[in-house]
């Protein structure tokens, strides 16, 4: 029985996680520094490098979101280009169930697993939006409440042709006859928050990336997945539970918190605040004074804009009750617009500390099973997981409860997931 | 007519890396990947062609992706990142395997004759929209106004096929090359959108004929495919499963190779070589006595010029 911390990096390759003005940052699309992060992960020990995906480019009201980092490549083609730079490292690729052809995708990850030597993971995800479908021939077929039906569906016929089974499956949510792909059995990821999501997640997953990461809510979460995983027969120790993180690392407590709030300030800009209001209210607010109090008109009730990408589902509708809460924070507290958005965006939380008392927050995450690892979102590239693995990792080795070197070569090995 | 030494390619077919190796040591200028959705025990050839963009330095890598099994946008993202990936050395042999087993793979309707003509000529036309749907500059990490991109220089390309449609742009910025070189058989019927031909025909005559008729179709490369037979093989020229012509046989040594080549050189660019035996490889690579090619891009070895992005406006 494993009481080890396992830890993966999450590369979204968008969004304002990333602060691309640091100046240490070089590129996020070129291979080098795929290679580079790739290889520091590896000298750190790490379980897994997980790339994101999104099939539509984020968009502001028509037009491509220019604020923060945008464009990557298609996860597996990268990936498998890594596996050629690595030799440990698991791999995971983010792909949709919606907008792929199951047995074209099974091929092409059993091929990743294949090349890398069973380094290989999915990150299933499903799309609901027909905005993203406008870029495949099928555009918004699937209603919400389906997407995973049909991703359940599709990782059935992916499990059967890897382990050489073929099939004929034809129904209204998958129509395909194929032959079996190479032998091959990639870790499966899922972020499992949503009640569909956690049932997918316990009837498949290997491992989940969930966004509960505070230790009261990653108890709740753990404890209720178990719960789901005995419905389906499964024991509570074949799934890792790995949340999503953020780390900030000072030499002193002080120093780290400083650190913290400029990494906020650097992610929250003036323009970016004014960017995310501007989903709520669907018009330009470039006018308003980002550090100044929120804008003065109410937003048009109507139909959203489409930017679908920056903006989750749950908060597509409700948006002037949503408004309304924000004036009565924001009057509350006397918060700006920047302050505001600070306040409300959602972040995965955020372990700000010295190395020794992160491992020692994290120690207590993995003795009281609150979770098995995280997932972590660095902000500066290199800086934040040079950091890790130079200062925090050195730690939780001296406690423990972390690995000193690779047992095994597969990912599944890794996990310390039943063989 | 070429001028020069004809281009040499290599079909891999199923052998792994180390042949590729060989190849770009030997001097050739680019390995073509086959593959199937029927390929089953096979790795997919893009992921192939991937992984070989590490293990090799200069060569140029073609993997065979089918239009006919696959989402358009995903064809055109993979092939980009390849081409990241190898640092400008990504190439696409046009694949469009139509039986029904292949359809039968992802439920979609066969197509044939002029309606698959079409979904090629719209798969190709649409990877190439996508490629430049992100402009060279589009990524300019402006400090003053916080913007990362110049949202005027990333395009909706808006593209209708008679089978698809993709809005767009491309999740993918533009490949170092601009566009991947696209080779495809002459006998797809869609020559007017191939940068390099590839003919497969039994004598030197059809092949002349062909290239000729390749060229006038706006082909700028066109290269020939010769099966190489060890000495003394004796066995008929196989009949292809999709009814498209057997290539050029070549059964003597490896020493009469290179004088085989020069003779297709003054019809063709350059010559594909598919190995019945690829452990005759270093015994050719010697007889041939070719450099390594210098690139660094597939294009710079191909002489192929690095196309402009449609969207750009002219400054």
């Amino acid at each position: 029985m494993s009481h080890r911390l396992h830890l993966g990096v999450f590369f979204t390759g968008v969004g304002p996680q990333l602060i691309w003005t640091d100046p240490a940052f070089s590129s996020h699309t070129h291979i080098d520094t795929f290679i580079a992060t790739a290889k520091t992960l590896e000298r750190g020990l790490f379980d897994a490098f997980f790339l994101g995906e999104g099939l539509r480019v984020r968009e502001n009201r028509g037009r491509v979101h220019d604020l923060d980092v945008a464009g990557r490549p298609d996860a597996i083609t990268q990936l498998a280009a890594l596996a050629a730079e690595t030799s440990r490292i698991g791999l995971v690729a983010t792909q949709n169930t919606t907008y792929n052809f199951p047995a074209d995708l099974a091929r092409r990850l059993a091929g990743l697993d294949a090349i890398s030597g069973g380094r290989a993971g999915w990150n299933i995800v499903t799309t609901d939006n027909a905005w993203t479908g406008e870029n495949f021939r099928n555009g918004g077929w699937l209603p919400h409440d389906r997407r995973y039906a049909r991703a359940g569906a599709f990782v059935e016929v992916a499990k059967a042709l890897w382990q050489g089974h073929p099939v004929d499956r034809h129904d209204d949510l998958i129509d395909v006859t194929a032959a079996p792909t190479v032998p091959a059995r990639p870790v499966l990821f899922q972020a499992g928050d949503s009640p569909g999501g956690r049932d997918l997640a316990a009837r498949h997953a290997d491992v989940v990336f969930s966004a509960n990461t505070d230790y009261h809510k990653a108890i709740a979460y753990a404890a209720d997945l178990r719960r789901r995983l005995a419905g389906h027969g499964r024991s509570p120790d074949s799934l890792r539970i790995l949340p999503g993180a953020a780390v900030v690392l000072g030499d002193t407590p002080a120093e780290a918190a400083e650190k913290a709030r400029w990494i906020q300030r650097e992610q929250v800009t003036g323009p970016r605040a004014l960017a995310f209001l501007e989903q709520y209210w669907g018009k330009d607010l470039s006018g308003y004074d980002p550090d100044g109090p929120l804008p003065d008109i109410e937003p048009t009730e109507g139909e959203l804009d489409p930017s679908r990408g920056t903006i989750s589902i749950e908060h597509r509708t409700g948006k002037a009750e949503r408004i309304a809460g924000w004036r009565r924070l924001a009057a509350e507290r006397d918060l700006s617009i920047r302050d505001l958005v600070i306040e409300v965006t959602p972040q995965h939380s955020t372990f700000v500390g010295t190395p020794s008392q992160i491992a020692d927050e994290w120690s207590r995450y993995v003795r009281d099973r609150a979770a098995d690892g995280f997932n972590i979102l660095p902000q500066l590239l290199p800086g934040t997981i040079e950091d890790i693995v130079d200062k925090l990792i050195p730690e939780l080795q001296s406690r423990g409860v972390y690995r000193t070197e690779y047992e095994g070569t597969t990912l599944r090995e890794h996990l310390d997931l039943p063989g | 007519m070429s001028q020069r030494q004809p281009h040499l390619a290599l079909e891999l077919g199923e052998h792994a890396g180390d042949l590729a190796t060989s190849a770009e040591a030997a001097g050739f200028a680019l390995v073509t990947i086959a593959d199937s959705p029927l390929g089953g025990a096979r790795i997919e050839a893009g992921v192939r062609a991937a992984h070989l963009a590490r293990r090799t330095r200069r060569i140029g890598l073609a993997p065979t992706l089918h239009v006919t099994v696959t989402e358009p946008f995903h064809l055109a993202t993979q092939l980009a990142s390849l081409d990241h990936a190898s640092l400008g050395r990504g190439a696409w042999v046009v694949g469009a395997q139509n039986s029904a087993e292949a359809y039968a793979t992802v439920g979609l309707p066969r197509l044939d004759g002029a309606e698959l003509r079409r979904e090629i000529t719209d798969a190709i036309d649409v990877a190439r929209q996508l490629w430049d749907s992100w402009e060279d500059d589009a990524i300019i990490r402006d400090r003053s106004t916080g913007r990362f991109l110049d949202a005027g220089k990333v395009h909706h390309v808006n593209f209708t096929g008679a089978r698809f449609s993709v809005v767009g742009p491309l999740i993918t910025p533009r490949p170092p090359q601009g566009r991947l070189v696209v080779l495809g058989s002459d006998e797809l019927g869609v020559t007017d959108r191939l940068d390099i031909a590839l003919i497969a025909a039994p004598t030197l005559d059809e092949i002349t004929d062909r290239t000729r008729r390749a060229r006038a179709d706006g082909a700028p490369l066109v290269f020939a495919d010769l099966e190489v037979h060890p000495a003394g093989h004796s066995s008929p020229p196989r009949h292809l499963a999709d009814g498209s012509s057997p290539p050029l046989r070549h059964t003597g040594g490896a020493d009469e190779l290179p004088e085989l080549i020069e003779r297709l050189g003054r019809v063709v660019d350059g010559v594909r070589l598919h190995l019945a035996d690829p452990g005759a490889l270093p015994g050719i690579a010697a007889a041939l006595g070719r450099p390594p090619v210098t690139g660094p891009t597939l294009r710079d070895t191909l002489g192929l010029p690095r196309p402009a992005n449609r969207f750009a406006t002219v400054a």
